[in-house]
């Protein structure tokens, strides 16, 4: 198979007005991945799905990712004059990053055995504008792992044809898979706790005033 | 009347071999013979404790033995609903709907760690800490899965609890106390979780002692 430069540049001629940034992974041993805009991330994908010299016919794994606001520190050189000496000094620059919501799509070759190629699309934020084009019109197979991230991570995937809860009911207002969900708090029966269910459970704990001082202990929120 | 036969003599007279009892004790005797022997559970799984629910019915375990092999389709037709594996909040108000749909005399075993407590997947959002939440359980089997065995001893502990069930007196069977509900509500599904949580009427354990 073509490395992931060739895709992107022959992707770029072929669909005019795309852009293609390479993400690269850090594990040596993994290759990176394609990320897409949305505006002709369909066309991408119709072209990678038809292209003869890809023939990627086959999604086999849809899924999301959340990234949370980070702060990305990079060292820099930087040159500095005093009193006419040039030394050059290392720098630290912080760049914040706003957060987004990712989905990720496996593209393997059934007819030409090959794969995988990873196509990412990135939302614009991590609760407003949440939405991304759908690729189920492109690979059936995504219909309904695109439905999982809509049902558990929040996306809108736009052009999907039934874009429904798949796992929660209908009625259900959270995003379970993002990273700042918390469940409801049903600890409060545990005979036997331990580990992350244990520090649930202590909330829970009836007071002991004449041991732990005070009820510091038992409000809800309070230092476990 | 059973009340006015001195114990001891009734054990004197039984070591001779006449038996002294009442019409009741009589009747409790073959209606209980006859219930524990023929439980028809309802044909329910939910996850890998099935399988060993399945395994225990099959040729080797052989769950025909205590008189339990007809797996009914119908919550009409059963007697005992064996809640084998993780219940969902999803999939939780269909299982009290199950349970209220059997006619009673009706029983519930909550088979395996998941059904009880949640078990390995308690901390997941989509999973109930037990089904005794919502309805009464009268058998638990602990294990993940239970082997067969243990639900072949839990199906026996069920039995001598049904043998127990008298048709009159202090040990008269709960399902025929016409004060006990035979329904329990079902939950509703809410914006962030079951509504209620748990139906504290039937589920209220002691707050846990802290060592």
């Amino acid at each position: 198979m073509e490395s992931l430069e060739e895709i992107k540049s022959r992707t770029e001629i072929a669909v005019p007005g795309a852009k293609v940034v390479i993400v690269p992974n850090a594990n040596p041993a993994l290759a990176g991945s394609l990320l897409l805009d949305h505006q002709h991330a369909v066309a991408v994908a119709k072209f990678l799905r038809d292209d003869p010299a890809l023939k990627l016919d086959f999604c086999s794994n849809v899924t999301g990712v959340d990234w949370l606001d980070r702060v990305v520190k990079t060292k820099h050189k930087v040159v500095r004059s005093e009193d006419g000496v040039d030394t050059e000094v290392d720098e630290e620059r912080t760049a914040q990053i706003p957060g987004y919501l990712e989905a990720v799509y496996h593209l393997y070759s059934m007819t030409l055995k090959h794969g995988p190629v990873v196509i990412r699309l990135r939302t614009e934020g991590r609760t407003e504008n949440v939405r991304l084009p759908s690729l189920t019109p492109v690979f059936r197979s995504a219909e309904l792992q695109e439905r999982e991230i809509f049902d558990l991570f929040g996306i809108h995937f736009e052009g999907h044809p039934d874009l429904r809860r798949i796992l929660m009911w209908d009625e259900f207002t959270d995003f379970p898979m993002r990273k700042d969900y918390r469940e409801p708090d049903d600890y409060d029966y545990e005979p036997t706790p331990h580990g992350a269910v244990a520090a649930k459970a202590k909330l829970h704990y009836p007071a002991r005033p004449a041991q732990d001082g005070g009820e510091s202990i038992s409000k809800p929120g309070a230092a476990v | 009347m059973s009340e006015q036969i001195d114990e001891s003599l009734k054990a004197e007279l039984q070591k001779q071999g006449v038996l002294v009892t009442s019409i009741q004790e009589l009747c409790s005797l073959g209606y209980n013979w006859g219930r524990r022997n023929s439980i028809w559970p309802l044909q329910f799984g939910l996850a890998c404790c099935a399988i060993e629910m399945i395994a225990a019915a099959a040729s080797r375990f052989d769950l025909a033995r205590f008189g339990g092999e007809v797996f009914r389709p119908s919550p009409r037709q059963a007697d005992l609903i064996i809640v084998s594996g993780t219940v969902t909040k999803k999939m939780a108000p269909q299982v009290v709907r199950l349970y209220n749909q059997m006619p009673d005399p009706k029983y519930v075993i909550a088979m395996g760690a998941c059904a009880i407590s949640g078990g390995p997947f308690k901390q997941g959002y989509n999973v109930l800490k037990g089904i005794d939440r919502y309805i009464p359980v009268d058998v638990f089997i602990p294990g993940c899965p239970p082997r067969p065995e243990a639900f072949l001893h839990a199906f026996i502990e069920l039995q001598k609890k049904i043998d127990a069930q008298k048709l009159v007196g202090p040990a008269q069977g709960s399902h025929l106390n016409p004060e006990r509900p035979s329904e329990f509500p079902i939950p509703v599904f809410g914006a962030h979780d079951l509504e209620p949580p748990a139906n504290r009427s039937i589920w209220n354990p002691k707050p846990v002692e802290r060592s």
